[in-house]
């Protein structure tokens, strides 16, 4: 053994540069928040609750092509469709399986009309499965809640696609 | 029978006076344990029941109390039973010799240090009748490494105090605070305090001597198999022996409640404080040490104990004894 390394070893000096150092870390800023109470910055491309957004004319963006169910790597998607009385392809049903869903962002990847999209918002749980089978109702109304952010962050993300 | 009862009810509350504060303590000292943790690996800690969190320990133990508890089908119930129960009380009945000031002790025996030792021992009782009585295989790894890293890490404690006998000539836990007026012990004794401290540590199966329940390897080690109060109950025996080592390191090298210097402003604090505020500031070192350092792996662990703390302290004793002997300094001659 060196001397030197003896001498650390017999006064400890390792372990009170360690403690040194532990008390400095101390004092420091730290590096987490105060989750419930104050959140981290959230990505404008954040994967979160899911959304069907809608023209600001009130009409639903979607059209029923079905690209979204067809990508959708845990299919956790199912689309019905049918023709509405104005002719155009609209959709009847639009249920998403949240627990089997994988936040993949697949489905809005593959919208033509960036109807369906994913938000900010990733505190949805729930106290029952049978809340999280989403259907077309609440999707809308999750599009009409979070419109506006959500536009700002297709916007701002609109600038790397 | 009317003064049976008298003794019997004044013994009882002063036990709870004492035990009482002991416990409060225990909850507040897990807190500030896993708060400075939090704080040296730059995290918050628990910080959300009541104010700083403070009542987090209290929250805690509501749950446990609430979760159901699960004993093994193959156990052995009634040791299975037995063991967190033998833990808790050995942690707290040590507590009757800690003399919190001059005459403030629930009993103060002429042979407290040595009472103090035998039920330290016994400690290890609770974890290997947890392991044993499991009848699974991590708790009862756990639990043999935790005996025998116990009894080595015993030994060298039970020469580190003999060490400080010597200079006080007596087991009384008041008498050596007193001896210790002039001058406290770390001063002429402090390479047997470094290497007391890190004993207590191996002792009490803190970080880096936390071997028996070795989460990478042994899951939780002897608590693998305990759920609900139980598993609580281990959980406040050991922050109870905890605290209890730091009692007995403040009490035998820090001049336990007395003030570190005998001048005006400093003696007028009373003197329980005094210890507890030696308790704490040891407590604390006992937590940056979790937050910093790595485990050790068996062997070095039994090569500390054995190869180089026991020498070691035993050198020392012949040290201080000749040192005594020679400058006629042996106490009650």
């Amino acid at each position: 053994m060196k001397i030197s390394r003896f001498f650390k070893t017999i006064f400890l000096l390792d372990f009170l540069s360690g403690l040194l150092i532990a008390v400095k870390e101390i004092f420091k800023k730290k590096k987490t928040i105060n989750y419930p109470f104050e959140k981290g910055a959230i990505s404008p491309r954040a994967r979160g609750e899911h959304a069907l957004r809608r023209y600001p004319n009130g009409e639903e963006r979607c059209i029923a092509c079905k690209l979204c169910e067809a990508v959708c790597p845990a299919q956790a998607i199912t689309i019905e469709s049918s023709e509405r009385e104005d002719g155009s392809r609209k959709t009847t049903r639009y249920d998403i399986d949240m627990l089997k869903c994988i936040y993949c962002g697949l489905c809005e990847e593959s919208c033509p009309v960036d109807a369906i999209v994913q938000g900010p918002n990733f505190e949805f749980a729930t106290e029952t499965r049978e809340e999280l089978f989403y259907n077309k109702e609440k999707l809308l109304e999750n599009g009409d809640r979070w419109e506006s952010i959500l536009e700002a962050n297709i916007k701002a993300d609109s600038a790397h696609r | 029978m009317v003064d049976y009862l008298n003794i019997f009810f004044l013994e009882t509350y002063k036990i709870m006076l004492l035990i009482l504060p002991v416990l409060t303590a225990v909850a507040l000292i897990v807190w500030l344990d896993r708060r400075v943790w939090a704080f040296v690996q730059k995290r918050r800690g628990p910080n959300v029941v009541g104010p700083f969190g403070l009542f987090q320990s209290l929250a805690d133990a509501l749950k446990y109390i609430f979760k159901e508890i699960i004993i093994p089908a193959t156990s052995n119930k009634i040791i299975f039973i037995l063991a967190p129960i033998v833990t808790m009380t050995l942690a707290l009945i040590a507590w009757a010799v800690i003399p919190f000031g001059k005459g403030i002790v629930l009993s103060d025996i002429n042979v407290g240090i040595l009472y103090l030792f035998a039920v330290s021992s016994l400690g290890v009782y609770g974890i290997i009748m947890g392991g044993w009585a499991s009848n699974s295989k991590y708790p009862f790894f756990g639990s043999i490494r935790s005996a025998a890293q116990m009894v080595s890490y015993e030994v060298s404690i039970g020469v580190i105090i003999i060490n400080v006998l010597l200079c006080v000539g007596s087991l009384n836990l008041s008498d050596i605070v007193m001896a210790q007026e002039k001058m406290w012990f770390i001063i002429p004794l402090f390479p047997m305090f470094v290497i007391f401290f890190i004993s207590a540590l191996a002792e009490t199966n803190r970080p880096p001597f936390d071997l028996p329940e070795a989460e990478a390897e042994l899951v939780a080690g002897y608590q693998t198999e305990y759920s609900g109060m139980m598993y609580a109950m281990f959980w406040l025996g050991e922050y109870a022996n905890i605290l209890l080592m730091c009692a007995i390191g403040s009490i035998l090298f820090l001049g336990g409640w007395l003030s570190p210097i005998n001048i005006y402003p400093f003696i007028l604090i009373p003197s329980p404080i005094w210890l507890i505020i030696k308790i704490i500031l040891l407590f604390l070192l006992f937590a940056l040490v979790k937050a910093i350092v790595p485990r050790y792996r068996y062997d070095q662990l039994m090569k500390l104990g054995w190869k180089v703390f026991l020498p070691f302290s035993l050198f020392y004793v012949v040290l201080t004894s000749s040192f005594l002997l020679y400058f006629d300094l042996l106490p009650g001659n």
